[in-house]
């Protein structure tokens, strides 16, 4: 029973004894195909299979009728019978129904069993599956799920703590920026009077800088359109699986790029736009913005 | 413990009454076990996490998190500043409520009794419009935060779409928001920032005539993006947010280390 561990044999074997009221050496023994332990022989008197003499390893051997006074299955009868015949360096017998694998196994025989196993491997015609052991093995063997450890701290209070003092820091700076500032209040809204410059919200200023150069459909409609859009295929166009700066060369230019011009045109838009929306310095004509 | 004059000091009295107090029904009911403000707290791991587990908090945060995502320069506070500010904004904006009517001309003339008339109304009034462009700085900036990071790649996609949404949505309320004030500031921005969408193919004119309830901004449009401003987008923002929150909680907590 080449590549079985001893352990798994022997449990099996324990099981078997148990539920036959057998000894535990003699399974075994039988299980990897070896001769009964010596006390044992006369025992096994009666059935022929296990006995050591020369005659149960001749080629009129009946596995079946020996399977079925044991109970083993036979082709752990079988495979015991080859086992033993490599180890003694005798030819396989020949069984019915079962290809002739004596040649090869005779050529190696004096090499250890392990290496006469692949050997015996071509009796098993090419494409056919075969099945080694069916066991059970304990849920505990299997379920040893350890999760890799992970470097952590607790939320309380190492990352509260730090929440709650830049909650404190961006309340105070508001505070005090509210004191200060005042937010703009204007004219009475006139429907008959358009400041000039008109200017829409800062946020909107970068778009507003683009209809000076493009048609209203492009710069008020498709450019905010497909830019919303392509900001949210990111995840789906973006295949590349790093997060490291360095992979990301690409992506990372690309998007710095679209930053850097909505900034640019917003400032733009918001500093250096004067009465007509025409180009002015700020520092020359005043600033014409408000928040 | 008695003082040199053989009574209870003040200090004593004061210690006792709040040991009274924290040890009441009405104390433990409120402060859930785990809870520092709960009698007999002693700082330990299994109270660390019982701060967070029996915590509403646990909706935002898990007991423990990547030692890396605590360091103020991995996140810089944007996305929980930008809730935080959505807070703010909901709280001085239901003050400036009670004191705003949403018609010409009483808008106006309520904004300007707002710094006169209204005990800290300008005050007020300030933090809601500087706490709002704050907020969609802050979005922007989280926004580019995530990217740079990487952390909209797998599983987070949806999350960053949700963000996307948030996003628009911010914009949204401060746009109609800036007409509120009904100054020619407010008119003539919510003007040109609405001709733009005008011009949009098939839908363009009537998608403007529903937002601005016309086919330019009168007076109707006022009572229109004021209930847009105070109920209908934040009752959508909300929801987004919550669903972003959420997500963040189930992709895996905030994105790992570069």
């Amino acid at each position: 029973m080449a590549g079985l561990p001893e352990h798994l044999l022997r449990r099996s074997a324990e099981a078997r004894a148990k539920a036959e009221g057998r000894d535990v050496e003699e399974v075994l023994a039988e299980l990897k195909g070896e001769a009964p332990p010596a006390p044992k022989e006369p025992a096994a008197g009666p059935e022929p299979a296990p006995a050591p003499a020369a005659p149960a390893a001749g080629p009129g051997r009946d596995l079946d009728a020996e399977s079925a006074a044991t109970g083993v299955p036979v082709p752990l009868l079988q495979r015991a019978m080859e086992g033993r015949a490599r180890r003694e360096g005798k030819p396989v017998p020949a069984m019915a129904g079962a290809p002739a694998s004596a040649p090869a196994a005779t050529a190696p025989a004096a090499a250890p069993a392990a290496a006469a196993a692949p050997a015996a491997a071509p009796a098993i015609p090419d494409g056919v599956t075969t099945q080694r052991l069916l066991t059970v093995v304990k849920a505990g063997a299997i379920q040893q799920v350890k999760s890799s450890p992970q470097d952590k701290v607790s939320v309380w209070p190492h990352l509260l703590a730090i929440e709650f003092v830049a909650l404190m820091v961006v309340t105070a700076g508001l505070i005090i920026f509210s004191v200060f500032v005042d937010a703009p209040l204007l004219e009475f809204a006139n429907f008959n009077e358009q400041p000039n410059p008109s200017k829409a919200p800062w946020y909107f200023l970068g778009l507003q800088e683009l209809l000076s150069y493009f048609d209203p459909q492009v710069a008020g409609v498709i450019i905010p359109t497909f830019g919303m859009i392509g900001l949210a295929i990111i995840p789906y166009v973006d295949k590349n699986p790093s997060v490291r700066p360095s992979d990301r060369k690409l992506a990372i230019m690309v998007f710095s790029f679209f930053v850097f011009a909505s900034a640019v045109l917003t400032i733009y838009g918001s500093f250096f736009r004067g009465p007509g929306f025409n180009f002015s310095f700020p520092w020359v004509d005043g600033i014409f913005f408000d928040f | 413990m008695a003082n040199g004059n053989g009574k209870v000091g003040l200090k004593e009295r004061v210690s006792q009454a709040a040991d009274h107090v924290r040890t009441s029904q009405v104390w433990s009911s409120i402060f859930r076990p785990g809870s520092p403000f709960r009698a007999g707290y002693t700082d330990s791991p299994r109270n660390r996490s019982y701060v967070i587990m029996n915590n509403v908090l646990y909706h935002l945060h898990p007991v423990k998190v990547k030692r890396h995502a605590v360091r103020l320069s991995y996140t810089l506070c944007l996305g929980g500043l930008s809730f935080f500010l959505f807070i703010l904004l909901t709280i001085t904006g239901i003050f400036l409520m009670f004191y705003y009517r949403p018609t010409s001309p009483q808008a106006y003339l309520d904004i300007q009794a707002l710094a006169t008339d209204v005990a800290f109304g300008q005050l007020v009034r300030n933090l809601h419009r500087w706490g709002a462009h704050l907020m969609v700085l802050t979005v922007f900036l989280h926004m580019a935060r995530v990217f740079y990071h990487g952390a909209y790649k797998p599983p987070r996609e949806f999350n960053w779409v949700v963000g996307i949404v948030l996003l628009v949505l911010t914009l949204l309320l401060s746009f109609t928001g800036y007409l509120l004030p009904w100054d020619q500031l407010a008119l003539w921005a919510v003007t040109v920032g609405s001709n733009m969408g005008a011009y949009a193919p098939v839908i363009g004119d009537q998608v403007s005539f529903a937002l601005i309830g016309g086919v330019q901004i009168t007076p109707d449009t006022l009572l229109r993006w004021y209930v847009l401003h105070v109920l209908f987008l934040p009752f959508i923002i909300v929801i987004f947010m919550a669903v972003h929150f959420w997500r963040v909680r189930k992709d895996g907590g905030i994105s790992g280390p570069l």
